[in-house]
């Protein structure tokens, strides 16, 4: 008995403490050296060449017209994988000299890599690069409305895997209201129940977590089976029956905003898009500023960060906990209703397939700020478009193996380049007062 | 004392927290808790399926001119619908001849196979600190594995059989092993990489299927050629689909139990779990452990791939995992990572599936439901406290606690 707790309290063995200087860590560096090569020989060398990939960069509407972008395959690759190369050097040079490495080289070094797969992919084929960034932007939305309902969490200390779970419940209610009220409202009627079906949730998952003290990562997977069979269950029994009834929520129609929808590249493919877009841009903008820069965002992180110092600066650790999950709950839950009243039309069973996972993967490799989980999502989103716009127009990678490639890409970017990350200190910590 | 330094621990030593709170009886602290918990979601089962029944929403239609008829056809749907989750989970009164009796018992025990083996897939890593959602993924690779050997190679029978269950072992070994190695050199947290695995293991199935290697001849669904007879599993009973694979899992379940609680890497284990500091200052090594309790996972994990694969379906589809290993965790957390406990979380779930399939096709009730009350069980097993107040108990045991770490841990 006891041979641990006897053992781990050995102040005594441990050396006198001194400046300690932060462990250089190559890792990074020598991930994007072997991506960068690997980018080099296979996209680089690897494009035929002779061949041209071309890249439209207008969409119909538009009334400036920008003329379809033909770039030679061979030397753009090639130009680009020196370019991530580039990187790679700045990188070691600041990890060699101990200086922090700005998060914005590992993006720009991904864009670089992107860019190249998508120059050798597409050789000798035209690709419109509107209706690819637009259909990533419109793939990430559900991703950061997840992601933000897990940084809303997490930032006051509650872990919550169970964006799977809410996403899905905010799908099933929003599609099951739009239809029940029917007509071109109906469609509106449901993304207001959307946060509604996630609220709920959210208020399972605090009642669980911060009343009854159940383990927070459990809590979440409970939660999300439990979702899925609900959702299943009422699907078989009650939509599939009378699917004109319970399950024809209609879409979401596409807004295009007047004027800015107007800019070349950009316009039409940030501003003509879905309204659930439009509100992710609103939700990731005000959580930014209102986590960093208001009273409320303070006492937030305080809570999630050292819940006892913010008890005692006479802040309710729990009541504030409380409120997060709930209000997270209800974000991932308006990002359900893009599954079924931005995207497909209808309800599905288990239609979120594994997206509340990916979400909190972005909020992860975001570093639990909704800036960053926005940029985290968007690059799901592009290796999500890029794969399956690639399996329509063919190239040279087996379907299977290209749909893959957002979850390979997130085991990467985890692994390598992220690694220990540190999230808030007391996230998953019950708080007793 | 030194024990724990030189890494030879005395048997049986528990840590302080898997010790059971002392005054409290197992009945008290563990079993009245968990049949409660069972009672309670049934009796939300009960409201859902009462409230999906056509004959109950027709008569809620009328409800103030005859309540009674809204009443009478609740309680005729709710017992119908778990009237039939039992005759087709534990015995048939009503049916013909051995097998119409007990074939219920038998299907349960199918079910229960596979639920047991990847129950203890997630169970063990819960031990070391690690959340193995992975089994799924684990259980798709060692069932390729497995069917690989079991359709494409030409060997004596029992050689043929040993070599196809060794070879999904391994698979399973090596899948689980990733996340721990990814774990124990990056710090990648085992909660994103194994669900991301779960992903590429199941487009990986898909790719496989597809390759002139597995695709059956003349087929051009995603289907393998049968297993061969050399290679599958022997029947326990001359009914039903019921194999050695249930043996071969109780004993996995023993394995385990013998493991955990008996051997040097299970001390360890539990060990790294507690206190991965404390376990660090004691000389053992706590990326090692991570990859040892990953690459065990999996093999586990992967001995319900053998048995799916080998043992029940007999050929490899792209479902063949068939989210058993979502179900292994809510397996896991109902044992509260007990080894033994999850021989009998299995059979129970096992019940389950086996009874709602018999309700599904019988009273028209969707099996999605046998997934709800599978939520619902660990939710409540897990809230003891809300238990107490709602029957209003003594207070019970500890509940499943803080079982895994935070992102930081």
């Amino acid at each position: 008995m006891s041979t641990l707790t006897a053992q781990a309290p050995a102040p005594q063995a441990r050396p006198a403490p001194r400046v300690v200087v932060p462990a250089r860590s190559w890792r990074q560096p020598v991930v994007l050296w072997v991506m960068g090569l690997l980018s080099l020989v296979a996209f680089g060398v690897g494009s035929p060449g002779g061949t041209r990939s071309t890249f439209g960069l207008s969409s119909a509407g538009q009334v400036l017209q920008l003329p379809a972008l033909p770039l030679p395959s061979r030397p753009t690759a090639l130009v680009l994988a020196v370019l991530g190369l580039v990187v790679a050097g700045v990188v070691t040079h600041l990890v060699r000299m101990r200086r922090p490495v700005s998060v914005w080289w590992t993006v720009g070094f991904g864009v670089t890599f992107a860019v190249a797969f998508l120059v050798w992919a597409v050789a000798d084929q035209e690709v419109s690069l509107v209706s690819l960034l637009r259909g990533s932007v419109f793939l990430a939305t559900p991703l950061v409305f997840g992601a933000l309902g897990g940084v809303l969490c997490e930032r006051a200390g509650v872990i919550n895997i169970a964006i799977e779970g809410q996403l899905l419940a905010g799908a099933f209610l929003s599609a099951v209201v739009a239809s029940l009220v029917g007509g071109s409202v109906g469609v509106y009627v449901g993304l207001v129940a959307a946060p509604l079906a996630g609220l709920f949730f959210g208020w399972l998952l605090a009642v669980f977590a911060i009343r009854y003290l159940v383990d927070q990562v459990v809590l979440g997977v409970v939660i999300n089976v439990l979702v899925i069979g609900l959702t299943s269950f009422l699907y078989g029994q009650v939509l599939v029956e009378d699917a004109d009834r319970w399950n024809t929520p209609g879409r979401l129609p596409r807004v295009e905003v007047p004027v800015l929808s107007e800019i070349p590249l950009l316009g039409p493919v940030l501003f003509d898009q879905s309204v659930v877009v439009y509100l992710m841009y609103v939700a990731v903008v005000v959580l930014h500023l209102a986590l960093f820069r208001t009273r409320w965002g303070l006492r937030v992180r305080a809570v999630g960060e050292h819940p006892k110092a913010a008890d005692t600066a006479g802040i309710d650790v729990n009541r504030v906990r409380f409120r997060n999950v709930l209000m997270g709950g209800a974000m991932a839950g308006l990002g359900g209703a893009f599954f079924t009243l931005g995207s497909v039309g209808a309800f599905g069973e288990e239609m979120t397939a594994g997206q509340g996972f990916i979400a909190l993967a972005a909020l992860i490799f975001g570093r639990w700020s909704p800036i960053g989980a926005l940029v985290a999502a968007l690059l799901f989103g592009v290796a999500g478009n890029l794969a399956s716009v690639l399996s329509i127009i063919g190239s040279p990678i087996p379907g299977e193996l290209l749909l893959m490639a957002p979850y390979l890409a997130t085991i990467f970017a985890v692994a390598g380049l992220v690694g220990k990350v540190r999230a808030p200190a007391a996230d998953g910590v019950p708080y007793r007062p | 004392m030194s024990a724990a330094v030189t890494g030879t621990p005395p048997a049986p030593s528990p840590l302080p927290a898997s010790a059971p709170p002392p005054a409290t009886s197992f009945w008290h602290a563990t079993a009245l808790p968990s049949v409660l918990s069972v009672v309670m979601a049934l009796a939300v089962g009960a409201v859902l399926i009462a409230v999906s029944d056509d004959d109950v929403r027709a008569a809620g239609s009328y409800f103030f001119a005859r309540p009674g008829d809204m009443a009478s056809a609740v309680l005729s749907s709710v017992l119908q619908a778990y009237g039939a989750l039992f005759r087709g989970s534990v015995i048939d009164v009503g049916g013909s001849g051995v097998a119409g009796v007990l074939g219920p018992l038998a299907s349960t025990m199918l079910f229960a196979t596979p639920l047991i083996a990847a129950g203890l897939a997630v169970a063990i890593p819960f031990r070391a600190g690690l959340f193995n959602i992975g089994a799924e993924g684990q259980i798709t690779v060692a069932a390729i594995f497995a069917a690989y050997v079991g359709f494409a190679l030409q060997l004596p029978p029992v050689v043929h059989l040993g070599a196809a269950v060794l070879a999904g072992l391994l698979g399973g070994a090596l899948w689980g092993a990733i996340p721990g190695v990814l774990k124990a050199t990056t710090g990648a947290h085992e909660v994103i990489t194994t669900i991301m695995l779960n992903y590429v293991a199941r487009f990986g199935i898909l790719f496989v299927l597809g390759t002139t290697t597995f695709q059956r001849e003349g087929r051009a669904d995603p289907i393998s050629p049968p297993i061969l007879p050399t290679a599958t599993l022997p029947k326990l009973l001359d009914f039903g689909r019921v194999n050695l694979a249930f043996v071969l899992a109780l004993v996995a379940a023993a394995v385990a139990w013998w493991l955990i609680n008996r051997s040097t890497t299970g001390f360890r284990l539990r060990a790294v779990g507690a206190n991965p500091e404390a376990a660090r200052t004691a000389g053992m090594s706590v990326p090692r452990t991570y990859v040892t309790a990953m690459a065990l996972a999996g093999a586990f994990a992967g001995l319900a791939g053998v048995s799916q694969v080998l043992g029940s379906e007999r050929v490899l589809t792209t479902g063949i995992s068939a989210g058993l290993g979502f179900d292994a965790i809510t397996v896991a957390l109902l044992a509260r990572t007990n080894p033994v406990g999850v021989v009998a979380a299995g059979v129970l779930f096992g019940a389950l599936k086996a009874g709602g399939l018999t309700m599904q096709a019988t009273t028209g009730t969707s099996l999605d439901i046998v997934i709800v009350l599978q939520a619902l069980i660990v939710l409540f097993i897990a809230a003891p406290a809300l238990i107490s107040a709602v029957f209003r108990l003594r207070s019970t045991g500890a509940g499943v606690g803080q079982l895994s770490k935070g992102w930081n841990g």
